[in-house]
């Protein structure tokens, strides 16, 4: 390995991210002595890294992650150069020039919208990337480079779970469909941008035309003091809506009818009256520090709450949130570092659970659900960080051939911990590194460019900065060059329909997708159709010619009967897309590959033989260690007398 | 098992990975007492791991004064000859390893790990030794086993760009779920000194490679006196000769130790930063699961080898046979 020397200190290194991989990263790095590390990590520390992000300690709280990492690795090895970047990965600067200065990127990244994103930069640079991810005790390395092996995006990546509009505005069977409806809906309603589209208002407002619910419930009236407003609430959409739905008797034909919930039912007079004590609670400062389980004096997160008391902690939240965080109501979303709007999801779902009949959850649990918080423990991470390095050293060497796909298991398979694989060849099917042409089905009569934009480009391409063009005309552009005339000519072109544009988009009609950032250019041929499933197909339009996830078409079908629990650790982890940096995900381990194609192993010799399907299963369940399969025990020994081979069986 | 709860500190630090293990796991955790002789880098990677976890304390043991080739692969001290003041590498580490997590008591113990007497281990539910002799080794794994109550013992060592673990948990007993059905595991491990001792010709062939190869090692720094790690690709005609004989008196082809990897170990002196930070990470996540009683533990020799990139587990032990 001391060969290796001058590779290691001759080589300009590129790390995304500095969390709980990158922590781990830099440090090897370091050690295994590079000496050119530039690293980006747009997150501030928060006091849940402390447990695996080493590097960061409680003074450090709010600080640069990237910064700190420098600070701390530059201390004990003062001769290496670190350069850290505060900042997004998908910022413009880092653009494919920059790219280009490194001889290898490494991801420690959380979320796969910036996984993404790096793939498609490094595709453009013709920089190599080792790809990881880790999650408990479960974690992966791979070598993505361009022409040699897959790209990240070669195979489908499970995309986030969602839930049918209906399951979650009227017919919850489990309780992370409650969650989803008091944090997407209901904190959304009360305490987000008001003039959002929102399906809790949507259902509020057609249910009844005459009433006093025709107007907006959630404003507050002239003559209602805070504890009056926040009972109105509570009974608006506890109550008033459950009996709503209630008189739907199609509805409960084939399910369990829900129980409406009146705060007069749940507590007592005295207690609704002085509920909590935040006028006299002392909390200063810092708004995050304002919590409703402290004001009533419920100390463990871990208890799983009554009705009762999950409903004073509802509306004591409300009350602290408009006492004192007057000032963030309507541009608050939700954040699972956010105390108090944990405490009001919490709550808020477990009272839905109740009068659904669903069981009731504790405040950590909720978070999890809610926050999409994956496990993470240090050892994993340092493990991942190891193997990393291994790899970055065989792309310095060229070493090509020996590039391996590692999965870090919970349980040995084949007496494996750790199980190298064979990298896979790249995808020729692959929109993204063998610009394979796409096709969409959509109503180009019914959806706007800007369906287009946001469900596609966006969301689907994870384009950051595209380009749209249909033959020659530009439809839409991003950028900071652009004039007003042009921008407001976009603008009034995202509100058109389809086949309304200056170059109207019809059945037949190819679109070229360009991001100038990323280098990325996708041609899609446009389907004309009229109609879709809103359960099956709630985007209104399907984007084919990559392989769509196997997981999404199981999700709608699952959470419509009983659907799969995101609580449980044994279950596949949810797939975050909104920056959070403590999701460190496996994307691959978790879901499993494709199972029609088979891994390569990157040994021959003999232990380890073929049927990886079962590893992959083995590392997405909690399923049993295996045994070492009877055969392995079959030993030829050779025999110091005769040198004649003879078999023996153990055991 | 008392039901304190963890405190607020505990739930909102400890907050992911009680995901992973769950609360009774990190209570647990929080009890346990750790102490580890012999501080190059892989030890260093355990201490990082478990003091991240959240263990009761920490006891270091390692009088060797700092040396560059001590810190090779050691995070924990800068490298820095005006700060050692004399100081040894446990109390360098110790006052680095205090500041990770200020809920663990991380504490120095003098003196040569052999010479501590058998109710010395006593305080302790895991030990761990790395960079001592063979005989060494032996001898702290009986004194272990002399006790009354059980004291998971480990020896981890690494070199060239290959890692060691062995695990002594004597007879493990733990519940893990077999369908609805709560099942109860024994496992019997042997002493150090019984697993080494198994007869080659009795283990399975495909027992890795480097098993063998580590024995031949050991056994010829033990044989010229050596310190572990002592050796270099002079040495190599006389591994040879040793390996002659050791597989003459087994029964083992010669080839099932290639020159090669002797070659390697021998040359191999200083640290592989990766390889130290794989085996140290798959030791801490042993010793969590032995603490915490969650997961099943591994049986009884774990390697890693950068070459081949695997991590595997071989249970050489009396009763497979
Ligand atoms: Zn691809």
């Amino acid at each position: 390995m001391a060969s290796d020397l001058s590779v290691i200190e001759g080589a300009k290194l590129l790390m995304v991210g500095a969390g709980g991989i990158g922590c781990e990263l830099l440090k090897t790095l370091a050690l295994s002595g590079f000496k050119d590390i530039h690293i980006i990590d747009m997150d501030t520390i928060e006091v849940s890294n402390l447990n695996r992000q080493f590097l960061f300690r409680q003074s450090h709280v709010g600080q640069s992650k990237a910064k700190v990492a420098r600070d701390a690795v530059v201390r004990f090895r003062p001769q290496i150069s670190i350069t850290p970047y505060h900042a997004n990965v998908k910022d413009p600067d880092f653009n494919v020039d920059f790219f280009k200065q490194f001889n290898v990127v490494l991801n420690g990244l959380d979320n796969l919208d910036a996984r993404r994103h790096v793939n498609r930069l490094c595709l453009a640079a013709d920089v190599p990337l080792v790809e990881s991810g880790t999650t408990g005790f479960l974690g992966q390395v791979t070598v993505h480079a361009k022409g040699k092996t897959e790209c990240y995006e070669c195979q489908p990546k499970p995309s986030p779970k969602t839930y049918p509009v209906c399951t979650i505005t009227s017919t919850p069977s489990k309780f992370v469909h409650c969650i989803v409806w008091a944090k997407d809906l209901l904190f959304a309603k009360m305490f987000g941008d008001k003039n959002q589209e929102n399906d809790l208002n949507v259902r509020t407002s057609d249910a009844a035309s005459s009433s006093e619910h025709a107007e907006d419930v959630f404003e507050s009236k002239k003559d209602e003091d805070i504890e009056q407003y926040g009972r109105r609430i509570y009974d608006h959409v506890f109550g008033y809506n459950i009996e709503v739905a209630l008189s739907n008797e199609e509805t409960w034909k084939n399910r369990n009818r829900p129980r409406p919930v009146y705060v007069r039912d749940v507590l007592a007079t005295e207690l609704i009256q002085q509920n909590g004590n935040v006028d006299k609670d002392l909390v200063a400062g810092d708004p995050l520090s304002v919590s409703a389980m402290a004001s009533l004096g419920l100390k463990n997160p871990q208890d799983v709450w009554s009705l009762m008391e999950n409903s004073r902690i509802f509306l004591e939240a409300l009350k602290l949130f408009f006492l004192k965080r007057q000032k963030e109501i309507g541009n608050l979303s939700f954040d699972k570092d956010d105390q108090l709007a944990v405490e009001f999801v919490t709550a808020a779902a477990n009272i839905r659970a109740a009068s659904f009949g669903i069981p009731l959850h504790s405040l950590f649990e909720a978070k999890g659900i809610a926050g999409n918080i994956v496990h993470a423990v240090a050892t994993t991470n340092a493990i991942i960080a190891g193997l990393i390095v291994i790899e970055a050293i065989k792309v310095l060497r060229k070493d090509t051939s020996n590039y391996r796909m590692t999965y870090c298991l919970e349980h040995p398979s084949r007496k494996m911990l750790l199980m190298p694989v064979e990298p896979f060849e790249p995808n020729k099917s692959c929109y993204v590194c063998s610009e394979t042409p796409l096709s969409l089905e959509i109503n180009t009569k019914r959806s706007k460019l800007r369906d287009f934009v946001e469900k596609v480009v966006k969301a689907k391409l994870g384009m950051n900065l595209p380009l749209i063009m249909h033959g020659q005309v530009l439809l839409y552009e991003v950028g900071d060059d652009l004039d007003e005339d042009m921008v407001a000519n976009y603008e009034a072109n995202l509100e058109k329909l389809l086949s309304e544009l200056p170059s109207p988009v019809t059945g037949g009609t190819i679109l070229t997708v360009e991001d100038l950032q990323q280098e990325l250019t996708c041609n899609i041929n446009v389907k004309h159709r009229e109609d879709f499933d809103e359960e099956k197909e709630p985007d209104g339009m399907i984007l084919s010619g990559w392989t769509q996830p196997p997981a999404a078409e199981k999700d709608g079908k699952e959470s419509m009967g009983n659907g799969a629990s995101t609580s449980s650790a044994s279950q596949a982890i949810p797939l975050e897309t909104i920056g959070d940096d403590d999701i460190e995900i496996v994307p691959v381990v978790t879901e499993g590959v494709a199972p029609e194609r088979k891994r390569k192993l990157s040994d021959t010799s003999n232990a380890v033989t073929s049927d990886l399907s079962s590893v992959e299963h083995g590392t997405s369940s909690k399923k049993k260690p295996q045994e070492i399969d009877d055969d392995s025990d079959v030993v030829m020994l050779e025999d110091g007398d005769s040198g004649i081979s003879k078999k023996k069986r153990l055991r | 098992m008392d039901r304190e709860e963890l405190t607020e500190q505990e739930t909102a630090l400890y907050d992911r990975q009680i995901r992973v293990w769950g609360v009774d796991a990190q209570r647990r955790l929080s009890k346990s007492h750790i102490l580890v002789s012999g501080l190059k880098g892989t030890v260093v990677e355990f201490c990082k791991n478990v003091v991240l976890a959240g263990v009761g304390s920490l006891t270091l043991n390692d009088d060797r004064p700092v040396t560059d080739e001590l810190l090779s692969a050691n995070f924990l001290v800068p490298p820095d000859e005006n700060m050692y003041g004399g100081k040894s590498v446990a109390e360098l580490c110790c006052d680095s390893l205090k500041d990770f997590n200020p809920m663990v008591r991380v504490a120095v113990q003098k003196g040569d790990v052999s010479s501590f007497d058998v109710d010395f281990f006593d305080k302790f539910d895991v030990v761990v030794v790395s960079c001592c002799s063979l005989t060494t080794k032996k001898l702290v794994n009986e004194k272990c086993r002399k006790l009354s109550k059980r004291v998971a013992f480990y020896t981890v060592d690494c070199r060239d760009s290959c890692g060691e673990i062995f695990v002594d948990l004597q007879d493990y007993i733990y519940s893990k779920k077999k369908l609805e059905e709560t099942i109860e595991c024994i496992l019997l491990y042997p002493s150090f000194e019984d697993a080494i001792a198994m007869p080659w010709r009795s283990l399975p062939k495909r027992v890795s490679k480097l098993y063998f190869a580590m024995r031949v090692i050991e056994r010829f720094e033990e044989a010229e006196g050596r310190k572990p790690g002592e050796t270099s690709t002079a040495d190599l005609p006389n591994v040879l000769k040793l390996r002659k004989d050791l597989c003459e008196a087994h029964s083992l082809s010669e080839s099932q130790i290639p020159d090669s990897l002797l070659e390697r170990l021998l040359a191999g002196t200083r640290e592989f930063p990766p390889v130290c930070a794989i085996v140290g990470g798959i030791l801490g996540q042993e010793v969590i699961k032995v603490i915490s009683g969650k997961g099943d533990p591994l049986k009884n020799f774990f390697f890693f080898d950068a070459m081949d990139g695997k991590g595997i587990i071989e249970d050489i032990s009396k009763t497979s046979s």
